[in-house]
């Protein structure tokens, strides 16, 4: 496995992302190439899950677009992902939150997480 | 064809320039020494005996330590035959850098056991396809396997239940993704057949 490792810390660099995990809001901008020019497009969601580790690592955000709920998988890795903003830290239970899908209305809202060390700011 | 032992390591991904991921196989792939040269004159054939991995000199039979001793190196664990290398001598090293990045590579490896399995698991049979209608225990039974008094055989080769998998298998058109020559390693793309840590076959 240490092979692997070396290997992945060479070829592949995974920028330095603020720590996130499932139940967080979080705005993923995305990179994206038409023709020649190149874009950032934004995706706002709650992350549901973060999946496999190292570079292969990914994780999935969830957001409703009108009424029509809307996944996507980002890689960590990719050379696309341009940054990570999280805007809500979630109290959720479970590191994979795929009892949200199934929520709609007031009971899809997840509780904030009140950190001590924010309030003695 | 001529071609290098060595261990497969495990699979990752890699992104390419164009942000796209390949999944990708790692081969720790020699240094391999030439232990015997097999000539038309003496052997009918020419070809290239290559020796990969160490293994204890107590472990080794005496005949093996001379056979290892004559091409001057260290017993080793795994010895294959390849054809088609040229200007090689007893004792030389062959590297993974006989490989170039972009080039197709057929790898060979023993795949991953799955003991006996019946027709549905083996040969992607559709079984029954239901539960009901007098079929009490033949869901996933082969059905019929041939005609009667003629030919009054079971033709062979016919797909039946047995072993699967722990077999030579072999993966062509793999492309090399990366050479790391100063750490033997090779990067080809796709999967490879068996299981980690396993002795697998890169061949040209």
């Amino acid at each position: 496995m240490d092979i692997i490792k070396q290997l992945e810390n060479e070829l592949v660099e995974v920028k330095n992302f603020p720590n996130f995990k499932s139940g967080d809001t979080v705005i993923v901008s995305y990179k994206i190439k038409e023709g020649n020019k190149e874009r950032i497009q934004q995706f706002q969601g709650v992350v549901l899950q973060r999946r496999g580790s190292g570079v292969t690592e990914t994780f999935t955000v969830r957001k409703m677009s009108g009424n029509i709920g809307v996944e996507r998988i980002f890689p960590i890795a990719s050379p696309f992902v341009d940054q990570i903003v999280v805007t809500k830290k979630g109290a959720v239970r479970r590191a994979r939150i795929f009892y949200f899908r199934e929520l709609t209305g007031k009971a899809a809202r997840i509780k904030e997480k009140r950190s001590f060390s924010t309030i003695k700011k | 064809m001529p071609g290098i032992i060595g261990r497969k390591v495990g699979m990752t991904s890699i992104y390419s320039a164009e942000g796209k991921a390949t999944p990708c196989t790692v081969i720790e792939a020699g240094p391999c020494v030439v232990t015997q040269l097999k000539t038309q004159e003496r052997d009918g054939y020419d070809a290239v005996q290559l020796g990969f991995g160490e293994r204890k000199e107590v472990r080794t039979p005496n005949a093996l330590k001379g056979h290892f001793k004559k091409a001057n190196t260290t017993p080793k664990a795994k010895l294959v035959e390849f054809k088609g290398f040229e200007g090689l001598n007893l004792g030389d090293i062959v590297k993974v850098d006989i490989f170039e990045e972009g080039e197709f590579v057929g790898v060979v490896g023993t795949s991953k056991g799955k003991g006996f399995q019946g027709v549905v698991r083996r040969h992607n049979f559709g079984g029954v396809g239901q539960a009901t209608h007098g079929q009490h225990n033949r869901l996933r039974a082969p059905g019929s396997i041939g005609a009667c008094s003629y030919p009054a055989r079971v033709f062979k080769g016919m797909r039946m239940a047995g072993q699967m998998g722990n077999k030579r298998v072999m993966t062509e058109n793999l492309v090399v993704l990366k050479v790391l020559t100063d750490k033997n390693l090779i990067v080809v793309k796709g999967s490879v057949p068996g299981a980690k840590g396993s002795t697998v076959l890169i061949a040209k």
